[in-house]
């Protein structure tokens, strides 16, 4: 008996001291590297990929990603030399691997001379150029209000059971550059999603001709956890490589980063660390922050690399130590609520606790229109005041409200079920957008708009008042 | 050559052995590549380092090297209009080196070495200096004169003294101590970071004077003194990093250090493009003059974070010694905190709070000790100081954890962010019920003192009404206060159903609120609220709430007033670019159409 290990050319190590899940602890080798991949073969004679955690005179700690099943003492290990590493060309669009990076799409693997290291390298900041491409989605509540520009990471929030992939998936559908014929690259990224799931992405990014100009990575829900989390890395090092290196606009879906930080808990929980919020470790934050930080523009290199990751709130907690880490780091958020959504309007993202940061750099006279920026401010007061109505006519009846209360009411419901709601397939530019902005808060008088400065409104306010003059 | 060798690599943690006299925080050398970190602990013959790059890579066996230097921050002409990353290099020189992703092992220096400056002597040869003395300048940007400073250490009788272009390198003055040694003086210092640099013997000062922000919510309800410290917690998404920017922008120090210590790339970026461009309102040259950057992102090494924060602080101190007033921004300060935690989590230390060490409260009253206004060691005598503004990003956005709480404690100042201000696009959301500020009493004073530091034709009109402000002050800080007691109110019965009287403390708290406290980072005019504008929008508000009092006591009903055109005005006016003379207008228009509407009932008023 024994792993049959004819096919393995160079040293092998056999013997493992101790198997924690998928946590190997080896003896002493010398010349083993902190980092290095190693491959892993049981007895069951499956090979797995590893990675090196730890090194010291005294052990090695080995993590291995793939079926931890079936590992056993008797594992043959043999190092690599090399830190985890992927070929890069252009022969990856319109491909489809799983999230090891092994082709499943029936072709070949990919071939080439350039490797990339998936750990990548931190953009320096002074090389950075700050986004400023406002990128139209054609959905009114993203556009005008938590515009997205180009070289931003705007993570959509979600719980289970809510539209968001029907969200990313027009998003990814419609997404355009205003002024440029030129469409992104997309790179979609699966950690631990359902079949039917990135079933309904592929036929989605099929339909829409997509898939020519797409790399997908799929690491279904019963694909091993540990490989969670490798696999975004590695869609990040082949967007780097298109955008930076080929000069594509890449928008790179994420999804769904929830079951990533479950493995990252995993393995932490595995090694005996010191266990943070949640279980989930203390370096989270920079861990995830080594994924999300790669979004960007960079000075001297043509392209541009978006992320759009999906996360699907525990309990629909915003609190909870995923969605809080990752809203520390990305540039905004884009909060899917089920209130909105059982009340049936698509896509049900709730603008008040969402938020673009980099909104105000992607919009304005040269770029939108000169009062989007007054527009968007505005819609957010009268929404919340709205709400404030809304809440209050819960206890006291409408009847019981102020002349004043009862038209932020009206606005509130007007502008859900105008303004938010619209088709899947509904694509609207950014003037149809704010026309409707307009109309909307036209049932609102002059007086209340107080964020709009004066001659927007003289432009705009009366126009949309009194279309017949 | 003390040179040893590498045992074991866990992440940044690097254990080494093979150096017996090495010591803690002495600067070591890493593998064959040279990767820069720290001794941090001494175990027997065993030492561990916190490296400052990736160590992918290194293997059980490769060199250490130790240095003999401690982790230092190199001082001198150059630091301004620069950005460095957390150890201290300029990131021009790094994309010069690596292209724009930072490779590792890149050696650079902070102060540029070929760089010629004008350096003109202020002493004369034959005179007796000692450590902080001045004994030249060097025009470091238009505005920024910089002082060159004996070294703190350093005392003798100076022997010769250059005048001319010389880089930070060339010696530029001679100096023999009482032990007869001669000490060559050049432009730079070298300073260990993690040591304050020392003052004039009892040098702290009081802290009597405001740091004027231009945000109204801070200058009038809120101010930080010069030398004081403040803390801004908020959960994500509440303006933490807005705030502080405008800080940096706006605020009246003569040099500002600005720490992104694990934030983002792209708000870095957005500095980089913004500042050169913006105007200093007082001086009308560009914001970068006066502007150190420190850039530790959130996915560069988690350890050169740690150190970010004490690159910046010394920064800060050796300006300050040069009599100048300098504020720090930390942004954020729970990141450094958290790589605290994680080197010392590696390090297999006993986690107290939510995994901090027990050692965390006082590394925090180290670095927030740091800032004060003191009299500066040597001569001539001179008085300079520097404010720390630190965020913080508490888990969740709840205060109740380590590192608010402990900020708390060695802080003056608690801007607490507000998320539902933030959800209904109230900026700056610091909330006016729960935030509060030790230095109000003593600076106020001096706040009114600045009015018109801006504008001299006002000087003498304002010196009548400035004696009123404090009780402008405290009248709108009552009302905010009942106003939300009476919102709560009105939140079961609503709003309709309270009378006249409560009904108008939530007119004027509103018009507080959207008139006064709101103040938008991006609108052109209202960016920067000078201190007279402050007050006068303050006071028109107030006012008109007086008037008002009176004009419902007699029976006018509170509809009439809230339908007035002028209540609208009151809450533009901020965004009027004639400023001062705008919100004068407001108020003489606001009594007239109180007083017609009293005409039209037919009451007699005196307003």
């Amino acid at each position: 008996m024994g792993v049959d290990v004819r096919d393995i050319s160079g040293l092998i190590y056999r013997g493992i001291r101790e198997v924690k899940g998928s946590i190997l602890v080896l003896d002493p080798i010398p010349n083993v590297l902190y980092d290095e991949v190693v491959r892993v073969r049981a007895p069951d004679g499956i090979d797995r990929l590893g990675r090196v955690l730890e090194v010291s005179k005294d052990y090695i700690i080995v993590q291995v990603f793939g079926e931890e099943s079936g590992l056993q003492t008797d594992t043959v290990i043999k190092f690599t030399g090399s830190t985890f590493e992927i070929p890069v060309s252009d022969d990856v669009l319109g491909r489809m691997f799983n999230g090891r990076f092994e082709p499943i799409d029936g072709m070949g693997p990919i071939a080439s001379r350039d490797k990339r290291d998936i750990n990548g390298e931190p953009i320096n900041p002074k090389a950075r150029i700050h986004p400023n491409n406002f990128i139209q989605t054609g959905i009114s509540a993203i556009d005008g209000m938590l515009s997205l520009v180009r070289g931003q990471k705007l993570p959509i929030f979600s719980e289970s059971g809510l539209p968001h992939n029907r969200v990313a998936a027009q998003i990814a559908r419609q997404a355009t550059v205003l002024g440029e014929e030129e469409e992104f690259a997309l790179v979609f990224a699966a950690m631990g999603l359902k079949n039917d799931e990135a079933r309904f992405f592929i036929d989605s990014f099929k339909l829409s001709g997509a898939i020519e100009r797409s790399v997908v990575i799929l690491n279904l829900a019963d694909d091993p956890a540990i490989e969670r989390l490798v696999t975004p890395r590695i869609a990040l090092t082949i967007a780097e490589y298109l955008a930076f290196e080929l000069g594509y606009h890449v928008l790179a879906i994420l999804t769904d980063m929830t079951n990533y930080c479950e493995a990252l808990r995993e393995v932490s929980a595995a090694r005996e660390e010191i266990p943070g919020r949640g279980g989930y470790p203390g370096y989270m934050y920079s861990d995830l922050a080594t994924i999300y930080e790669r979004a960007g523009i960079v000075r001297g290199k043509p392209g541009s690399l978006t992320q759009m990751p999906i996360l699907t709130m525990p309990a629909g907690d915003k609190r909870h130590p995923i969605p809080d880490l990752t809203g520390y780091i990305t540039e905004g958020q884009i909060i899917l609520s089920r209130d909105l959504d059982s009340r049936g309007i698509y896509p049900p993202i709730n603008v008040l606790p969402s938020l673009s940061r980099l909104m105000r750099s992607g919009i304005g006279p040269d770029k939108t229109r000169d009062d989007h920026k007054d527009v968007a401010d505005q819609l957010y007061d009268a929404y919340s005041r709205g709400l404030k109505a809304r809440d209050l006519a819960r206890i006291v009846g409408e009847m019981g409200l102020s002349d004043r209360e009862r038209l932020f009411l009206k606005f509130a419901d007007v502008f859900e079920r105008k303004f938010v709601n619209q088709g899947e397939y509904e694509n609207r530019s950014i003037d149809e957008t704010l026309d409707l902005a307009w109309e909307v808060l036209s049932i609102l008088p002059p007086e209340e708009l107080v964020r709009v400065k004066e001659e927007t409104l003289e432009k705009y306010y009366y126009k949309a008042k009194h279309p017949e003059a | 050559m003390r040179e040893g060798e590498v045992i074991r690599i866990a992440g940044t943690l690097v254990v080494g052995t093979g150096i017996p006299d090495i010591t803690i925080g002495e600067v070591v050398e890493v593998g064959s590549e040279g990767l820069i970190g720290e001794v941090i602990r001494i175990i027997e013959d065993t030492f561990a380092v916190q490296v400052y790059e990736p160590t992918s890579g290194l293997k059980p066996g490769d060199p250490i090297k130790g240095t003999g230097k401690r982790l230092v921050a190199e001082l001198g002409p150059g630091l301004l209009e620069n950005i460095f990353d957390g150890v201290g290099r300029p990131l021009e020189d790094l994309i010069k080196a690596s292209g724009p992703f930072i490779k590792r092992g890149i050696k650079a220096y902070t102060l540029p070495r070929d760089k010629k400056w004008e350096f003109k002597p202020t002493v004369k040869e034959g005179e007796y200096v000692s450590g902080g003395d001045i004994i030249g300048e060097v025009q470091e940007t238009v505005n920024t004169v910089h002082k060159i400073m004996v070294p703190p250490d350093v005392s003798g009788k100076l022997l010769e003294i250059a005048e001319g272009e010389y880089t930070v390198t060339d010696v530029i003055a001679k100096i023999e101590t009482e032990e007869g040694i001669i000490k060559e003086l050049t432009m730079m210092q070298e300073w260990p970071v993690r040591v304050a640099r020392p003052i004039a013997p009892d040098g702290r000062l009081s802290l009597d004077t405001p740091l004027i922000t231009g945000q109204r919510v801070i200058d009038v309800f809120f101010p930080v003194a010069k030398g004081g410290a403040a803390a801004i917690p908020g959960g994500f998404g509440t303006g933490k990093t807005i705030t502080l920017h405008q800080l940096a922008k706006w605020s009246d120090a003569d040099i500002v250090v600005y720490i992104g210590c694990g934030e983002r790339g792209n708000e870095m970026a957005e500095v980089l493009t913004d500042f050169p461009e913006l105007k200093d309102p007082r001086t009308g040259r560009p914001l970068m003059e006066r502007t150190v950057l420190i850039a530790n992102t959130s996915n560069m090494p988690v350890s050169a974070r740690e150190a970010s924060v004490y690159i910046g602080i010394t920064i800060a101190e050796y300006y300050r010694d040069m009599g100048y007033d300098v504020s720090l921004m930390a942004d954020s300060t729970s990141r450094w905190a958290e790589a605290i935690r994680e080197i010392s989590g590696r390090l297999g230390e006993m986690p107290v709070e939510r995994g901090f060490p027990a050692y965390l409260p006082d590394k925090i009253a180290e670095f927030y000790e740091r800032a004060g206004r003191v009299k500066a060691l040597g001569k001539p005598e001179r008085v300079g100081s520097v404010t720390i503004v630190g965020a913080v990003s508490p888990p969740g956005g709840d205060f109740n954890e380590p590192v608010t709480i402990h900020t708390l404690r060695f802080t003056g100042v608690f801007w607490a962010l507000d998320p539902d201000l933030a959800y209904s696009r109230h900026f700056p959301a610091i909330n006016w019920l729960k935030s509060y500020s030790l230095y109000a009493n003593q600076i106020l004073g001096g706040f009114v003192g600045s009015f018109s530091m801006y504008r001299q034709e006002l000087f003498n009109w304002w010196k009548s009404v400035q004696s009123d402000f404090n009780v402008y002050r405290d009248k709108a800080m009552e009302i905010l206060t009942t106003a939300a007691e009476v919102e709560s109110i009105a939140r079961i019965i609503g709003e309709k159903s309270l009378p006249d009287d409560q009904r108008l403390l939530l007119l004027t708290s509103e018009l507080l609120k959207e008139g006064f406290l709101r103040q938008n980072a991006f609108d052109e005019v209202d960016t920067f609220s000078e201190p007279e504008k402050s007050a006068l929008l303050l006071k028109l508000i107030i006012d008109f709430h007086h008037m008002v009092e009176k004009v419902i006591k007699k029976r006018i009903p509170i509809d009439r007033v809230i339908d007035l055109p002028v209540v609208a005005k009151i809450k533009r006016v901020k965004f009027d670019p004639r400023r001062v003379e705008a919100i004068l207008e407001v108020a003489q228009e606001a009594r007239e159409e109180l007083l017609k509407l009293a005409e039209e009932y037919r009451v007699e008023v005196e307003i």
